[in-house]
């Protein structure tokens, strides 16, 4: 018989370089700041581009977080999340017409109990509709990805059509409530109300997010099971439920976020959702799947670096993003923050 | 018979009869169905068959989900169109034109494959998305170079055109069109059978066996990112080859006909309806769907006239929302008939 072989466990702390490369993406967003600042040069135009970019950004981040939890948690890519986008838009966007006095009423007051409806109606919708999409469409097709796709690429198609049966082909137009109207003017540089506001909002959103997901019971099952499904669920907790309910908040949220873009538009059409999954998919891409973090500075990065390019080079607006991607994909394969999974 | 189909059998009877039927409609299409709109029908089944079989390259025997492939598609017919306009008209323009389109084809699907299908194959999906869209929105955008949203018309070959005459044959009379029209339907054939004897050839029971089991696959010693992004690329080709013949046929380019987002979802039923993972999928998929969008959408309008008292019906039965019925066919096709007409036919021996 053999003696045991001497074992002695070694405790290494982690390298500093090993921490610096897990913050480095946080570092991202200074640093596309301030080359914007250098390659714009004027710093009013800086500014209001930056404010744009950050708003554009949250907004971005708003519906990407919810796509990105449902994969990382489920393993499910819903190609359907767009139609979330654009069903939220139109449910809040015509409470908002509904309530024209309200809005059209210079009183802040009023102004925000309107939107506050018009948001609470477009999340209870895309609630639902995603509840019911994930009992309908994605349930019986779990596990095979493949069939995911496809699939969900149909009930995209079939709810945006029935956008148009519903509010008819056209697009809507509308203005912004009286008091989220106009700019006021910050060193210079004009700033509109609407987008300091989007921003406050995604920020809010993230902080609570980031607060539930690390502070809380329920956070702390969602992160465990987006690490390991297997073992979460041999400790008795039933990730099913914990997985519908993070897919109905990622279709809320998708609906927010329909809200907030329509009303940053101006302007809401069917095929909004279906515009908006190509940014939301390069951010969630870029960001890591699974990754609520990633997805916050893929989301800001989008954002800032598609206001900048369109000022500088407006053609090479869309291509930028592709640019960011491929970029980031080279240094990341795994997008900026991978979520580690144990499969 | 068998070698020239490269030892992939129909393997069912109705199968083989359908198969037939299609093969010798299309091959005496100008002579059994005489007139503009019917042969025009023709062609453009004829081209869906290659491309869509090229897909199916990628979705059924590969696995791999792309929305990329109108966008290969496109750089074929651009390539073409780009080569007329600039170069004049003649063959040596339509041929360089098709060869540079292709090489452009496979350059970015080596690009976006070395990309993505690196770290995850779903990550393909979602990136041929985003650049799909780029793209198509890059070539409305220079209009200088594409003709934006109005596209290009360009001249071809003289012998192909409506205007070379060459007498009667069978009571029809022979131009430039029908002229036009065989050249389409050998070179897709040639093409088609080129693809046949690919997926039937030890490179694609590799595709199958990555298909099935991409780990294992890797496992027994394949190279798996090698296999899949050459499959891509060889999908890229085969349809931008498509997209040249479409756009020799047409002698119109424009992104709505080539680059939208709405006939990567024709492509995509296509291959659902006809059966993924069997290249003869692609054959009855793309007959049935073309014959119904051309057919159908027509029964679609009258339907909703008839009901138009009615409240939200003629909403649903307006010919513009052909796409709900599509996508309500198609998710029902992928849950119910995951194995396509061809499938269950074959199953149904």
């Amino acid at each position: 018989m053999t003696a045991a072989p001497d074992h002695r466990p070694t405790f290494a702390q982690v390298a500093l370089s090993d921490r610096l490369g897990a913050a480095a993406p946080f570092a991202l967003i200074p640093v596309l700041v301030v080359l914007g600042f250098l390659a714009i040069g004027s710093s009013s135009s800086w500014l209001t581009l930056t404010v744009s970019g950050l708003a554009m950004g949250m907004m971005i981040f708003i519906m990407a977080s919810g796509l990105t939890l449902v994969f990382g948690l489920m393993d499910v890519i819903n190609f359907g999340h767009g139609a979330f986008i654009s069903v939220g838009a139109f449910i809040g966007i015509s409470v908002l017409i509904g309530l024209g006095g309200w809005t059209g009423a210079p009183s802040l007051l009023l102004n925000v109990a309107a939107v506050l409806l018009a948001v609470i109606a477009a999340m209870t919708v895309t609630g639902a509709l995603g509840w019911g999409f994930e009992r309908l469409i994605v349930r019986p097709v779990y596990g095979a990805h493949l069939k995911q796709i496809l699939v969900t690429v149909g009930g995209l198609i079939v709810i945006e059509q029935l956008i148009h049966v519903i509010w008819g082909p056209d697009e809507i137009f509308l203005t912004r409530p009286e008091t989220l109207k106009g700019a006021f003017t910050f060193w210079d540089a004009a700033i509109e109300r609407y987008r300091l506001l989007a921003v406050v909002i995604g920020l809010v959103l993230f902080l609570a997010m980031r607060l539930v997901l690390k502070r809380t019971k329920i956070g702390l099952i969602v992160r465990a099971g987006v690490q390991n499904p297997e073992m979460v669920e041999a400790l008795g907790y039933r990730l099913r439920l914990v997985f519908i309910g993070v897919f109905i908040a990622g279709s809320a949220l998708a609906g927010l976020g329909g809200v907030m873009w329509g009303l940053y538009q101006e302007v809401i059409t069917a095929g909004m959702g279906e515009q908006m999954m190509i940014l939301v998919f390069i951010v969630v891409i870029i960001g890591g799947l699974g990754s609520v973090e990633g997805a916050f500075i893929g989301a800001l990065l989008v954002g800032l670096m598609q206001n900048y390019i369109a000022f500088l080079a407006p053609t090479l607006a869309l291509i930028s993003n592709i640019g960011l991607m491929t970029a980031i994909l080279m240094w990341r394969p795994q997008g900026m923050m991978p979520v580690v999974k144990a499969k | 018979m068998r070698e020239l189909l490269s030892g992939d059998l129909p393997r069912s009877i109705p199968l083989a009869v359908l198969l037939v039927a299609v093969f010798l409609a299309l091959a005496l299409a100008p002579f059994l169905f005489p007139g503009v709109r019917s042969l025009e029908t023709a062609a453009r089944i004829c081209i869906f068959i290659l491309l869509v079989a090229s897909y199916d390259l990628l979705l059924g025997y590969t696995g791999i989900v792309s929305f990329a492939h109108t966008m290969f598609f496109g750089l074929g017919a651009y390539g073409v169109a780009l080569a007329s306009l600039h170069l004049g008209r003649g063959y040596d323009s339509v041929l360089l034109g098709s060869l540079v389109g292709a090489l452009a084809a496979t350059v970015l699907a080596l690009a976006i494959g070395l990309f993505s299908l690196r770290v995850r194959a779903i990550f393909f999906a979602m990136i041929t998305l985003a650049v799909a869209s780029a793209v198509a929105v890059l070539v409305s955008q220079m209009s200088g170079l594409t003709g934006g949203e109005d596209g290009l018309n360009y001249k071809i070959p003289r012998e192909l055109t409506p205007a070379f005459r060459l007498g009667e044959l069978f009571g029809v009379r022979v131009n430039g069109r029908v002229l036009n029209y065989y050249l389409v339907f050998v070179a897709c054939l040639v093409l088609f059978l080129i693809l046949l004897r690919i997926v039937n050839s030890p490179f694609g029971r590799v595709l199958q066996a990555i298909r099935e089991n991409d780990f294992r696959a890797e496992a027994i010693g394949y190279r798996v990112v090698w296999y899949r992004v050459t499959a891509t690329c060889i999908s890229a080709v085969m349809a931008s080859l498509a997209g040249s013949l479409f756009a020799i046929w047409l002698r119109y380019v424009g992104p709505d006909t080539t680059l939208s987002f709405a006939i990567m979802l024709d492509i995509l039923l296509m291959v659902v309806i006809g059966g993924m993972g069997t290249i003869y999928g692609a054959v009855l998929g793309a007959t049935i769907f073309v014959l119904a969008q051309n057919y159908l959408q027509a029964l679609m309008g009258s339907a909703a006239e008839a009901t138009a008292a009615l409240p939200l019906i003629p909403d649903l039965l307006n010919p513009d929302r052909w796409l709900l019925w599509l996508g309500l066919l198609f998710i029902l096709s992928v849950y119910f008939f995951p194995t396509g007409i061809v499938g269950r036919l074959r199953a149904g021996r």
